[in-house]
């Protein structure tokens, strides 16, 4: 029995690549995903010890690129090259992070409303209304705001703020499979209620919350370098949203030094596109209807 | 000439797996004033060959063959001439009035659309024929304020023939018009149809996969499997004694009601329409064929004259020598 | 359901009265419930915006002046000041009358009502936001209709391929950008600010306009994406359907076919999503305004979020939050309109 299932999930699987393998944009993004999360796994083999510090920086501050430093330095002196290779570790850390606490909130509530239905469920729906109301920005920064300033607070905001699109979608998903018939099968072989949810519905609502959890992860980092730049992330952190925030400080802007503005903001663009484009080719694939039109 | 002809149509489908033969080489006539029944289950092409008389498909289809109306070839027309042909000349009375009609738009209106496209009527007279129109369907004539969302199934049939009578057509395709609509419902809008075809002395070509409901309304019946067309004839002949074993099948699964026969008849049919990419080989249906041959793999009859004048029928029970002549000239 | 059995009804007059005034309940019912739901989320809001401010940071003075040389008697002023020393019940009551009474209390940094405050800076933000918002929904429908009318073709791709591309983008480092190469660098326009000192009379216009290119090509560039997939989408699946083929059917040339039949269908999703969004957009503002310097309320958010300044903060998060749900209500109140299937 385990085995066919697991063979059912692989052949599953291969065809779900082979599917997603014709379309090539999602290809890039992948790509490009993997060599940025390469890159924040290897970020202290891939820099000097002293990349990162101010006291004794590799450089002098604000040079323009030359050999020793291909996009020249920042304001303390350090490689501009290897601020954008921690700053990914920063990115891609709150991106998942954040992502993490909405994508379990929004499954664990959306399941929840879904499979039991009832006056929870509407309360439940009416709470995420509210919340989908609120500008989630506007509370985000509230909450940075209020909380103190550091990496953890922007996560929580982040994803205290993003977990009722995802328990909408899931729920909507639950009700689908819960009115397919071996639902019912399995309710009348005696299954109880955390078993339908745990073996029924959650493989089958996992495929939407994996596309959502791209889509989400890509606006979350977007999100992050907006609260870096607005000055509510740990200033010590050198998140990319935060390296701009600096450059726009010393007046890199009035001077032109490009190589401190337009380095980290590239960075933001390729990751939160590749995220966005992998995310589509995975609602192409589950929805063959969209596949279509992309 | 006849009104309709069409001379070895075929529709193929685009796409990324490869080209998809939705139809298959169909050639027949219609006279003027002649109702032509269209049989067959989903997918056997049927709905595409309505679309194709118009030149209505999506551009991945490519057609080949002729199609003449009224003496002029439909698919080497210019498309300013196409446009004045489509509802002037040919129009559709298309299944599920649903989703047929613009649900943001008053009846009226789409009523009133092609009259003011294909003719020179000013707004009263315009206003004044939908009126009429809609009386003419069995529909009060304020109704054309009313959206389609306010009406019943079977009005917004009835107001789809109001529509397609607007520029008096010489020929109205119906395609599957009364599924979808409870039986009390069918009988009334096959009435309607029926009526003011004669009334109006228009041509009909009826698509349905219920040849019972064909067999009452049309002259001629021609039923289609898998892109082609497998039997020919006079309705009642074809529907009460069918030569190829699918029209038997499909007749068998319709019974007309009342008809102590159908009741002792085996009914329905095995088995699922061939998918039109992966067709088998020899005769199509061979796979579900009640009377199969051993060759029938290797045999895809063309349609043949039965014995009986005025019909025709793509099975080798109806040829000569049981088709196995064609065979001999295949390489194995 | 009480008119049904009306069809049958001997008098038609009486019955087309009956019909009416049920028609008239029914539609106040409607309008009544969607205005009763908006009320409910703006209570939600404040109530949110109490408990945010004051009890989350425990002592809100101090958050204030964090970092702050401020003495022990200038904290017990500012408590005073701001009722901190009142039973929560008494500081809620006094909280509550003093939003209905559009009284969101003295801004910290300023020293004046933070209602004036943002009576100052409404202008400016509804100037450059409605501004980008027709702008950018002119562009993204048009681009939408463009693209699903002919999918899968070059300029489809391509346009798809930008419009992604710039939805990844920072709003504040594209206003950066484009403010090296055309303010500091080529100089063609203003770096900062809403309007020149000097100019007086009807040449504020140009002037205002001049200063407002680049804050306003900030916005439409990040804003405009969404409004594109969104049409993009939702046409493409009205292309598909039947009522089109019947369109088609009838002889109408394809751009006819388009006008009269699929876009109208296809905005319905459409509109509400522009609606919703413009109360996003009030907010996204506050990073362009900051980047420009526009003297709106986003660069008024910001300043309060520096100090921070929490009556303007607070004040502001009810207004922006505000903004969200009038748009939506207004969204509710539309689509009656548009779409005759749910008219009540």
């Amino acid at each position: 029995m385990n085995g066919l299932v697991w063979a059912r999930r692989r052949r599953t699987a291969a065809r779900f690549w082979s599917q997603f393998r014709q379309n090539k944009a999602g290809v890039f993004g992948l790509v490009v995903l993997a060599l940025f999360v390469l890159t924040a796994l290897l970020a202290p083999v891939l820099t000097p010890d002293n990349a990162l510090s101010v006291t004794r920086p590799p450089g002098s501050p604000l040079d323009g690129p030359s050999a020793d430093f291909p996009l020249g330095t920042d304001r303390s002196g350090r490689s501009m090259v290897d601020m954008i290779i921690w700053g990914s570790r920063v990115s891609l850390t709150v991106g998942f992070w954040a992502t993490f606490i909405s994508i379990a909130f929004g499954t664990l509530f959306g399941i929840l409303a879904g499979h039991f239905g009832g006056w929870g469920s509407s309360l439940l729906m009416r709470v995420t209304d509210w919340f989908l109301v609120m500008p989630s920005l506007v509370l985000g920064v509230a909450l940075a705001a209020v909380l103190g300033r550091s990496l953890t607070t922007i996560i929580v905001a982040i994803g205290v703020t993003s977990w009722p699109t995802t328990a909408r979608l899931v729920r909507a998903q639950t009700l689908a499979v819960e009115a397919r018939p071996y639902i019912e099968r399995a309710r009348a072989l005696g299954g109880g209620h955390l078993h339908v949810m745990s073996n029924h519905v959650l493989p089958n609502v996992m495929p939407i919350v994996l596309a959502q959890t791209t889509l989400m992860v890509g606006s979350a980092i977007l999100t992050e370098s907006t609260f870096a730049f607005l000055g509510l992330g740990d200033p010590t952190t050198a998140s990319w949203g935060a390296t701009i925030q600096a450059a726009r400080d010393v007046g890199a802007v009035s001077s032109r030094m490009w190589w401190y503005i337009l380095p980290p903001g590239i960075a933001i663009v390729l990751v939160v596109l590749a995220f966005t484009l992998v995310g589509r080719a995975i609602e192409g694939v589950l929805n063959p209807k969209l596949r279509e039109r992309l | 000439m006849s009104l309709l002809e069409v001379d070895d149509l075929t529709v193929t489908y685009r796409t990324g797996g490869g080209d998809v033969p939705a139809v298959r080489g169909v050639s027949f006539a219609l006279e003027a004033g002649q109702k032509l029944g269209l049989a067959g289950e989903s997918g056997c092409g049927k709905s595409t060959m309505a679309l194709a008389l118009l030149r209505l498909l999506p551009k991945t289809a490519r057609l080949t063959g002729e199609i003449r109306f009224d003496g002029e070839d439909i698919l080497t027309m210019s498309w300013g001439r196409l446009r004045a042909v489509r509802w002037a000349g040919a129009s559709i009375v298309f299944q599920g009035a649903m989703h047929s009609l613009n649900a943001v738009q008053r009846i009226g209106a789409q009523i009133a659309e092609p009259i003011r496209l294909h003719s020179k009527a000013t707004e009263a007279e315009i206003r004044r024929k939908t009126g009429e129109l809609l009386e003419h369907v069995g529909l009060p004539a304020r109704r054309a304020d009313a959206y389609p969302h306010e009406l019943s199934g079977g009005q917004r049939q009835r107001v789809m023939i109001a529509m397609a009578l607007a520029c008096d057509p010489k020929l109205i395709v119906a395609d599957e018009p009364t599924t979808a609509l409870d039986v009390m419902i069918q009988a009334q809008i096959l009435t309607l149809i029926e009526s003011l075809v004669a009334e109006q002395d228009i041509s009909l070509l009826m698509i349905s996969h219920d040849l019972s409901v064909l067999a009452d309304t049309c002259d001629r019946l021609a039923v289609m499997y898998a892109g082609r067309i497998v039997e020919e004839g006079p309705a009642a002949a074809v529907f009460g004694a069918a030569r190829h074993p699918y029209g038997q099948a499909l007749a068998a699964a319709f019974p007309r009601i009342g008809d102590p026969a159908s009741r002792r008849r085996p009914q329905g049919l095995a088995g699922d329409p061939p998918d039109p990419a992966e067709l088998p080989t020899g005769c199509a249906f061979h796979p579900r064929c009640p009377a199969r041959l051993d060759h029938c793999d290797r045999v895809d009859p063309a349609l043949w004259p039965t014995a009986d004048d005025d019909r025709r029928a793509a099975c080798v029970h109806v040829l000569p020598d049981e088709g196995l002549s064609l065979l001999t000239k295949e390489p194995a | 359901m009480a008119d049904s059995a009306l069809p049958t009804a001997p008098v038609p007059q009486l019955a087309q009265s009956v019909r009416d005034r049920s028609g008239v309940r029914r539609r106040l019912r409607y309008y009544g419930e969607k205005l009763g739901g908006s009320l409910v989320s703006l209570f939600a809001v404040i109530l949110t915006s109490f408990f945010l401010f004051r009890i989350i940071p425990g002592d809100p003075v101090r958050t204030m002046t964090h970092g702050r040389p401020v003495s022990i008697e200038q904290q017990e002023q500012l408590r005073r000041e701001f009722g901190l020393d009142k039973p929560l019940a008494e500081q809620f009551w006094s909280y509550l009358t003093g939003v209905l009474r559009l009284d969101f209390g003295d801004s910290f940094q300023f020293n004046r009502p933070v209602t004036d405050l943002i009576g100052e800076r409404l202008w400016p933000t509804v100037l450059l936001v409605g501004t980008s918002v027709v702008i950018s929904a002119a562009l993204g429908l048009w681009l939408g209709v463009r693209g699903a009318w002919n999918h899968g073709s070059l300029s489809d791709r391509v346009n798809t391929g930008v419009a992604l591309t710039l939805w990844s983008v920072p709003s504040f480092w594209l206003g950066l950008i484009l403010i090296v190469i055309f303010a500091s660098g080529a100089g063609w326009f203003p770096t900062s600010g809403m309007e020149s000192t000097a100019v007086e009379g009807w040449e504020r216009i140009p002037d205002v306009a001049h200063h407002m290119v680049l804050p306003l090509v900030t916005l439409v560039a990040v804003v405009y994406a969404q409004y594109l997939m969104i049409m993009r989408s939702s046409l493409l699946d009205e292309m598909g359907s039947d009522y089109i083929v019947t369109a088609r059917a009838k002889g109408l040339r394809d751009l006819i076919v388009r006008r009269r039949h699929a876009v109208p269908n296809a905005l319905l999703p459409t509109v509400t999503l522009i609606f919703v969004n413009l109360g996003f957009v009030v907010f996204g503002a506050v990073l362009v305004e900051t980047i420009f310097s526009w003297p709106g309320l986003g660069q008024l958010f910001y300043s309060g979020l520096s100090v921070p300044d929490l009556p303007l903060v607070q004040g502001l998060f009810i207004l922006f939050s505000a903004a969200v749900i009038l748009m939506n209500l207004l969204a509710d109140l539309l689509y009656p309109i548009l779409d005759p299937r749910v008219r009540p």
